[in-house]
């Protein structure tokens, strides 16, 4: 049950997780084209944070700090945002198919990332990530009207979200069709795949309050999904106001999936494998599930990044690519494991 | 004290309550009967507040339900639902422990006194043994008490009840039964069994096509004439010296295979 934790070790388990993170951020700034050892990358962002004057080459310094620390920043953002996401749609829709894309946020984005790039929407004035974040948003409330319309239950808003996904996708293939030559096309997939490459601090900025916002809002709601575990009018029944928590959480966790598909692009299978594989070692509790799953899906996005950037010399895999490739084993054995169990 | 007035609630254009009115009294265990659609369950989800009913209100303890916080609503009525199923993997003790909901806040800690809540709860339902038992290796009278179990950790003045005896074999119906009694709570409890009505309940509760058709004690309730016009069933009403009503169901005899099988018996006979 929730609160059998004592605090001191809850503080205890909280210093882990925090080292742990670090650890992989330290990781992921260091290893690249040029290794650089976690000393100095500690002692470069010390040096850029409060001035600490250590000698460091300017140069490791430059790359560790606008260029691989921020990507890396924004790969554990996504990873803990996409989790988080996903903890809080299985557990509200009580499907365990559903993802943060299944409200069709990723098929909008693209959709409003194509139209900003290859059609021109908004006159140059509107980046592609403002685009993709319209686009996301566009098509979550369209995904909820017809999901009201169609009778609300969890099932409903699943099958509405393909539909939604499905037309998106195609208005994305038409635009593509018409309008892209080769090249844009190439860029528009690579895209759609998910690219930490141009991720720069101003992201970042945005990215890093987005999900700690969204994480800390599940998180106090961490004892009410708990009280979904038999469904919306078991927990009614218990006393939770199923439509004020419904509105709140499935949209923070749309709009932090909306944020980071439009900064990154959608990438694939964090959110619904790592709630998950949290879930089988750490229970059902929230107050447990959800900040285990934000750690989880942090590292496992920055160790993803260190691998799409390792896999071929001089070239970056898509993100998306790495962790499918990692993520549809893990879901097919959990899937196996779950129907042997 | 639970009351309804006029109660009306349709689906699709379709009227499933009509003009239902009634009151619970304080202590009371009252039994809802009618056949399969009469709007049993309907009527359970309006007297929770899980839903609004179209007309009419529901009252408790003079209060419409509409203006009781949700939450506060929970500290006092509990419901268990028919067959509510979870794929998780969770614990016999977790599933009750989700009683304590309404009584924490966000974040109120788990205390001690949660603890001992469950645990009366569990003991009460006799699965403090199973307490640590995976959801998922529980039998369905099992699943049953511990969804009782949870409603008794809400501590409610109040518990609704959807056919609880379901999927039950015969002992763990009564002794469910009995245990529900036992807790001195004021209960609804829509059931199926007309026997099991009549032995546990004060009052009984008649649906038939989405209106009350009866509301009283069980030997003024159950009468043949009833049972034949709401369930379509001959019965012949016993009742006994202390005054419960025992129900024996009629059906008509089947001459021709009667007569088969005693034909077959002589021949067994005349052949040894």
């Amino acid at each position: 049950m929730t609160g059998h934790r004592s605090a001191p070790a809850f503080l205890v388990q909280g210093v882990a997780g925090g080292l742990v993170l670090l650890a992989a951020l330290a990781i992921g700034a260091g290893v690249g084209e040029t290794a650089i050892p976690p000393d100095v990358v500690l002692k470069a962002v010390a040096n850029r944070l409060w001035a600490a004057g250590y000698p460091v080459d300017p140069i490791d310094e430059g790359v560790i700090w606008s260029y691989r620390l921020s990507r890396t920043l924004m790969a554990a953002c996504c990873g803990a945002g996409l989790a988080v996401s996903g903890v809080v749609l299985q557990s509200l829709l009580r499907n365990p198919l559903a993802d943060p894309y299944v409200m069709g946020i990723s098929a909008g984005a693209s959709t409003g990332a194509v139209a900003v790039s290859l059609l021109g929407v908004g006159g140059g004035l509107v980046s592609m990530s403002a685009g993709a974040l319209a686009g996301a948003l566009l098509a979550f409330g369209f995904v909820i009207l017809l999901a009201l319309k169609a009778g609300r239950s969890p099932v409903m808003v699943v099958l509405a979200g393909v539909a939604g996904s499905q037309l998106f996708n195609a208005i994305t293939s038409f635009i593509v069709a018409r309008s892209a030559n080769a090249e844009q096309a190439r860029g528009i997939l690579f895209w759609l795949l998910g690219n930490l490459s141009g991720v720069r601090w101003p992201d970042v900025g945005l990215a890093l309050p987005v999900v700690l916002a969204g994480l800390a809002l599940c998180l106090w709601h961490a004892r009410v999904l708990d009280a979904f575990l038999f469904g919306s009018s078991s927990a009614a029944a218990l006393g939770v106001s199923v439509r004020r928590v419904w509105i709140t959480l499935i949209g923070a966790s749309a709009v932090m999936t909306a944020v980071m598909v439009a900064m990154v692009g959608s990438i694939g299978f964090v959110g619904l494998v790592v709630p998950h594989a949290v879930r089988l070692v750490a229970g059902v509790s929230h107050a447990r599930l959800l900040p285990l799953s934000a750690l989880c899906g942090a590292v496992f996005l920055i160790i993803a990044d260190v691998v799409s950037r390792a896999l071929i010399t001089g070239q970056v895999v898509p993100i998306g690519v790495v962790t499918a490739l990692v993520g549809a084993p893990v879901f097919a054995l959990l899937l196996i494991r779950g129907r042997a169990t | 004290m639970l009351t309804a007035e006029t109660l009306g609630w349709g689906l699709r254009g379709r009227a499933i309550l009509d003009g239902i009115s009634l009151t619970v009294q304080a202590g009371e265990f009252v039994g809802l009967i009618g056949p399969n659609g009469s709007g049993k369950s309907s009527l359970l989800a309006l007297l929770a507040g899980l839903r609004r009913p179209d007309h009419g209100t529901v009252r408790l303890d003079g209060i419409p339900l509409p203006a009781i916080p949700r939450r506060l609503l929970a500290q006092r009525l509990a419901l268990v639902e028919q067959q509510a199923q979870t794929q998780e993997r969770v614990t016999v003790r977790h599933v009750a422990g989700l009683g304590r909901t309404p009584h924490l806040g966000a974040f109120t800690p788990w205390s001690p006194q949660d603890t001992a809540c469950v645990d009366q709860a569990l003991a009460a339902v006799d699965l403090l043994d199973l307490a640590d038992r995976d959801w998922g290796s529980l039998s369905g009278g099992e699943r049953q008490r511990a969804h009782i179990a949870r409603a008794l950790a809400q501590q409610p003045e109040l518990l609704l009840l959807d056919e609880p005896t379901n999927h039950l074999d015969i002992a763990h119906q009564l002794s469910l039964l009995d245990l529900v009694r036992q807790q001195g709570l004021t209960v609804v409890a829509a059931l199926h069994d007309l026997n099991h009505a009549a032995l546990f309940c004060d009052r009984i509760a008649v649906l038939h096509h989405g209106r009350l058709d009866a509301f009283g004690p069980p030997a003024e309730i159950l009468t043949p004439d009833r049972l034949r016009r709401v369930f379509a069933v001959d019965a012949v009403v016993d009742t006994d010296a202390d005054g419960l009503c025992h129900i024996r169901y009629r059906v008509p005899r089947r001459p021709a295979v009667t007569a088969a099988v005693a034909t077959s018996v002589e021949k067994e006979l005349t052949r040894c």
